[in-house]
């Protein structure tokens, strides 16, 4: 499947799991800053992506916390007053090779994770995912 | 205690549907205002509200959800994805609510359901007619993205749900 027929089909998906309007989803908007997405609203997309890039010979199952981050604060190794450390950024980098972690370097605020995800970093998490 | 908007189980297809019907009552306070004739409004009636169906429809996909982990999680109603309710139910009909479970995992679950409603006026035997669709996500309370911890008594599936489980033969699913 071509990048152009995945973001046609993610597009599909957060349109029906956000409600958002076909104009706002860019490539390059934030699904919590931009589509307002909620924590919920990551599950609902999770379980949408899984029944579109499904079919009867090769299933496409998403693990809990394979494609958006979860229980960050709890490692201290990787959080330290609200920001991760050296250690947290490269577990990031590992975890989620479909974000662009570029611009965030400085910041490091975890409240501010959530925002890094675009409607880039779907395309691309499902692109690697089936190429896997 | 829990204000139960179902009244029974039906039938259930463990991990797959569950079905539970709601006998709409005059005898229920809210209906008086909900509508309530006056001078402005003489024609208003009384009518079974869309909120209370949707309230309906979780708590019966909520039951559905619940079974699979044997009631150990807490679930509890996260996102409304979709509600369409096409008409009015009015005292002495029967509302029915057929709820799917389309996907689970530790996180939660997604449903999809109909809602379906009974005349008793219009014929002698019983025929269902559809009269809405309703999805819904829930989360499983203690395996929130964040993290939280909540008290380990599972206050969702409280002694009412017991008691709406026991009397359609599935009490040890809550055991």
């Amino acid at each position: 499947m071509g990048r152009d027929e995945i973001f046609e089909n993610v597009r599909e998906v957060l349109e029906e799991a956000l409600g958002a309007d076909e104009d706002e989803i860019t490539p390059e908007a934030s699904l919590t800053s931009d589509l307002e997405a909620e924590s919920i609203d990551f599950l609902d997309i999770v379980f949408r992506l899984e029944k579109k890039f499904s079919t009867d010979d090769q299933p496409f199952k998403i693990n809990q916390g394979e494609l958006f981050p979860e229980n960050l604060m709890e490692n201290p190794d990787w959080v330290q007053d609200g920001k991760f450390t050296d250690s947290g950024m490269a577990m990031l980098e590992e975890r989620m090779p479909h974000v662009d972690f570029s611009g965030f370097a400085d910041d490091r605020d975890v409240n501010k994770v959530a925002e890094l995800i675009t409607v880039q970093s779907i395309v691309e998490f499902v692109d690697r995912k089936l190429a896997a | 205690m829990r204000w139960m908007w179902i009244d029974q189980i039906v039938h259930f297809e463990p991990e797959k549907r569950l079905v539970a019907i709601k006998c709409v009552s005059l005898a229920e306070e809210h209906l008086h205002d909900h509508f309530a004739a006056d001078d402005r409004f003489p024609q208003a009636q009384p009518t079974m509200p869309a909120s209370l169906m949707i309230e309906g429809m979780a708590q019966t996909a909520g039951i559905l959800v619940g079974s699979v982990n044997r009631f150990k999680e807490k679930v509890v109603l996260a996102k409304i994805v979709k509600a369409e309710i096409s008409c009015d139910v009015s005292p002495g009909q029967t509302i029915r609510y057929d709820a799917t479970l389309e996907r689970i995992d530790q996180a939660g679950a997604s449903t999809v359901g109909t809602v379906e409603c009974c005349d008793h006026s219009q014929d002698d035997n019983v025929t269902w007619k559809k009269i809405g669709t309703i999805e819904l996500m829930f989360s499983h309370l203690d395996q929130n993205a964040a993290g939280l911890e909540f008290p380990e008594e599972n206050f969702v599936f409280s002694d009412n749900f017991k008691t709406i489980l026991h009397t359609a033969g599935l009490a040890d699913l809550a055991e």
